[in-house]
């Protein structure tokens, strides 16, 4: 390929990352490194690895895997039904859609489907269970985060489907393995890049919600998200907060580079 | 390709149709040529009839925005990027603005209106001879509870919180200095004790609290208070008087112990443009007749001792949003505790709502 | 396999009932004459009337959907030369490094990068408002485009392009007539993820909006404190009808397109 051609390709992009990814790291890095007063410190780690964030940590970590598997194991099954509809495109923008209702209103909406007498709760007891408290418990906070994600997890995940060939399948089928073999061994593989963007679309945001954990777990999930909010908004440390976020970023890249040497060893 | 070119030309066709649309729609507003107000407050803090009578009175155009926390105003004031004209900080805020610099003086003589303030309410410690800033509403902290739901029980006291009764059916508002102050309150401490050992004390105090709290959040208190969803709330007494609003047979206390009194004021930030209609407006909404409007709109208290005259007499006497000066006397205001005080308040804070039950 | 089950339709009914339970939620209360979202009282059109008498509301509605459309459809552009640029990137670290820069954005925190942000635009001397949510949510926009084309890039075979040039094709041949064509629908699900994100953001535009300019999910925040009032739902029932209708609209043409277009390969 000539040269003219890949700097079209990269110049807007690269300078997209330096405006607004490599700039924004540098300012969160920078503050990072400064005290309430702008004294310069390393305080604000110090403190990061202190019992107390260390705990929310690894609750962030435990809530966004509990969030991400339960979206994949929820979403790859309904994105291998809808590439086997006849409307398989349609099927997709409903999926979609309901995302473009505003979040806050659909949160709002749970509110009063979780409630003592909601609808969630009538089912419930009709049912023969009888009402539980579903509003501010864990229950709820995973349920509408992964309702939030589903969508960041079915796209990728049904791209990867609908570009399988389904002679792959057939052949499988034809040389004796069975059902289950045949998308451990074949579908399964064929789709993990899918599969790897949605993780990656839904882990990581998981890892930093904040807006749900009070509307909807009552501020009794404290995620690292959460934690960020209140230093740049409430505290005004943003030092602490920036410390925050370079440990996220941090945790990013190495997951980034991970799953990176892993693909070329497959390769 | 070409699909996706049609596609795209149409997304950017539909797409400038829309702004086409929109300059229709402002078109007859920009006429008011350089005369604009941008004003800056809380969420639904204001009757927006009384904005649209200002602009009507005086040909400025009002641009309004709102906040949800003092910290995220200060932010956006700081870093200057809108040309605000009006702000409405609570005191603390207003203490830490005056020493960064971020507010400019009044000119008393353009706000012939100020007289009908109740001097009860001027000249405070957070802004002597009321420099920078003029009373907007106030009130107080105190707990709201459900008569029906308490079956008959009453609440006095912060202590009566922890009664293992309350299981799971305190609403708490999400602030740290309200939240930490009921600890310290509840154990006799003053709301601004900067006693590291006395802190440290609440907090423990208020883990044990934890089982007897559903939920730590913000405006939606009011929501869950109205539909019977937990029998108590900690609340500001303006959100407290709009839920008695909607709903019967609730109750209001300013627990015995002490609590938090607090008043929110406009101030003229740094960065207005447009300081004479800044003037124009402070001086409108302290005319008695503007000031209890909004406070019948709002619900909660004015400091504007003449609109009390405009305002039913049953709000006006009730001594639970409109308390006596003896009955305010052992609440106390927030003071500015300097920002490593309140990043320690603030992490015990974040402590508390991490112990779990 | 071969027989058809019931389970995925129970399945996927399950699934889309549970997505749109919200939203009928919403729009159910939107003809509550009660004023809440609970104790339906009576029906009315009342928060209808309501809404079209509201022309701030009109207007900031306009901008969301304005603000949607344009950032989403330039970092689509963006994101699609961005992808491309990865896949010709010939060095294995250059790739990883653009593909971790890339990322950082979907991880970090809304408050973060709105935050960072409006330093960004205050150094830069952007008056905020319009320009400065729009360029906010292209740039946050970008990241999630390239996750969604990089797969389909990726699966596209060298050989394919090797094949097209062998045939003479030069570079913009192979671009517009072979890479484009097999790629679409990752670009068209690119757009669409770039519109949801657009059309949820509220802690970014919250940060880099100014001078009056709103979009819907930063009103909707303001409106909370009071309790969401109901013409908010009347608003969301109809641009979710209005959707619904725009979204059946282009399944009914690309169906007719996608017949004739396939009646005519097929020859």
């Amino acid at each position: 390929m000539n040269n003219k051609a890949r700097w079209f390709y990269l110049l807007p992009y690269v300078l997209w990352i330096g405006l607004f990814v490599i700039t924004p790291i540098l300012l969160v890095v920078y503050y990072s490194f400064f005290d309430l007063h702008g004294n310069f410190t390393l305080a604000n780690y110090e403190k990061l690895f202190t019992f107390v964030y260390m705990k929310m940590i690894a609750s962030s970590f435990w809530y966004a895997f509990l969030i991400t598997a339960f979206c994949l194991i929820i979403a790859y099954p309904a994105a291998y039904f809808i590439t086997k509809t006849k409307y398989k495109q349609l099927l997709l923008l409903l999926v979609i859609l309901p995302s473009w209702i505003n979040l806050l209103l659909k949160a709002y909406a749970f509110l009063g489907i979780f409630s003592t007498d909601g609808a969630a709760n009538n089912f419930l007891e009709a049912v023969g269970i009888g009402a539980q408290q579903i509003l501010f418990t864990d229950f709820s906070f995973v349920f509408v985060s992964v309702y939030i994600f589903i969508p960041f997890m079915l796209l990728p995940i049904f791209n990867a489907l609908d570009k399988l060939n389904p002679a792959l399948i057939d052949a499988s089928r034809d040389l004796g393995a069975s059902a289950w073999t045949t998308f451990r061994k074949v579908v399964f593989p064929l789709t993990l890049s899918g599969v790897k963007s949605g993780v990656q679309a839904v882990f990581i945001p998981a890892l930093s919600l904040f807006m749900i954990t009070r509307l909807i777990a009552g501020n009794r999930v404290i995620t690292l998200g959460t934690a960020i909010e209140q230093h740049f908004l409430v505290t005004q440390d943003w030092g602490m907060g920036s410390a925050i976020a370079v440990f996220l970023i941090i945790t990013m890249v190495v997951i980034m580079i991970v799953t990176g040497t892993r693909k070329r060893g497959v390769q | 390709m070409n699909k996706l070119i049609r596609a795209f030309a149409a997304v950017f066709a539909i797409a400038f149709l829309l702004m086409y649309a929109v300059s229709v729609l402002n078109g007859p507003e920009q006429k008011a040529g350089g005369n604009v107000l941008t004003i800056y407050n809380w969420g639904d803090y204001i009757d927006p009839e009384l904005i649209h009578r200002f602009e009507k009175e005086t040909g400025v155009k009002v641009i309004y925005e709102t906040f949800d926390s003092n910290e995220a105003m200060m932010t956006k004031i700081e870093q200057g990027g809108t040309a605000y004209d009006i702000a409405v900080p609570s005191e603390y805020a207003i203490d830490k603005m005056k020493k960064a610099n971020q507010l400019l003086p009044l000119d008393h003589s353009q706000l012939p209106n100020l007289k009908y303030i109740d001097q009860r309410f001027m000249d405070l410690p957070f802004d002597h001879d009321n420099q920078y800033s003029i009373p907007y509403f106030w009130g107080t902290v105190g707990i709201i509870y459900n008569k029906d739901l308490m079956k008959g029980k009453e609440i006095k006291a912060w202590n009566d919180l922890w009664s293992p009764e309350l299981r799971n059916n305190i609403l708490l508002v999400d602030g740290a200095r309200e939240v930490m102050g009921m600890g310290l309150n509840s154990l006799r401490y003053s709301l601004n004790d900067t006693n590291k050992q006395h802190l440290i004390e609440a907090k423990e105090k208020l883990d044990q609290l934890t089982p007897n709290i559903k939920a730590i959040i913000g405006d939606e208190i009011r929501l869950l208070m109205e539909n019977d969803e937990a029998a108590i709330g900690v609340v500001w007494s303006g959100t407290a008087s709009e839920i008695m609003w909607e709903k019967d047979n609730l109750e209001y206390v300013v627990p015995e112990e002490g609590s938090n009194l607090w008043f929110d004021n406009m101030v003229i930030p740094k960065t207005a443009k447009n300081i004479k209609a800044a003037h124009q407006f402070i001086n409108f909404m302290l005319d008695p007749k503007v000031a209890a409007q909004n406070a019948e709109y709002v619900g909660y208290s004015t400091p504007n001792q003449k609109a009390l005259e405009y305002m039913p007499k049953d709000v006006v006497n009730d001594q639970r949003f409109y308390p006596s000066p003896e009955q305010t006397e052992h609440l106390e205001v927030y003071e500015n505790l300097g920002a490593d005080m309140l990043a320690y308040y603030n992490e015990l804070y974040l402590e508390f709502k991490m112990h779990k039950k | 396999m071969k027989k058809k089950s019931v389970w995925p339709r129970v399945y996927l009914a399950f699934i889309f009932i549970v997505l749109y339970a919200p939203i009928f939620y919403l729009m159910f209360y939107s003809f509550n004459s009660g004023g809440t979202m609970n104790n339906f009282e009576g029906f009315t059109l009342e928060w209808y009337k309501e809404l079209f008498g509201d022309k701030r509301l009109l207007i900031i509605v306009l901008n969301t959907i304005i603000i949607a459309l344009l950032s989403s459809a330039i970092s689509t552009i963006i994101g699609v030369l961005g992808a491309l640029a990865i896949v010709y990137m010939r060095k294995k670290t250059a790739k990883q490094a653009l593909l971790s820069f890339n990322n950082v954005l979907i991880v970090s925190p809304d408050v973060i990068i709105g935050a960072s942000f409006l330093i960004l635009f205050t150094m830069a001397g952007i008056k905020l408002g319009f320009t400065s949510v729009l360029l906010s949510h292209i740039a946050f926009s970008i990241p999630i485009v390239v996750i969604m084309v990089l797969p389909k890039l990726q699966e596209m075979s060298s050989s394919l392009i090797d094949a097209a040039r062998d045939l003479g094709a030069g570079h913009w041949d192979v671009l517009s007539k072979v890479v484009l064509p097999y790629i679409s629908p990752g670009v068209f699900a690119g757009f669409f993820m770039a519109l949801t994100y657009s059309l949820d953001d509220f802690a970014v535009t919250f940060f880099v909006t100014g001078n009056g300019f709103s979009t819907l999910s930063v009103e909707i925040y303001s409106l909370a404190r009071r309790g969401i009032s109901l013409n908010i739902n009347a608003l969301s029932t109809l641009l979710f009808l209005f959707t619904i209708i725009l979204v059946a609209g282009y399944y009914f043409i690309m169906q007719r397109n996608s017949r004739s277009a396939g009646a005519g390969v097929q020859k």
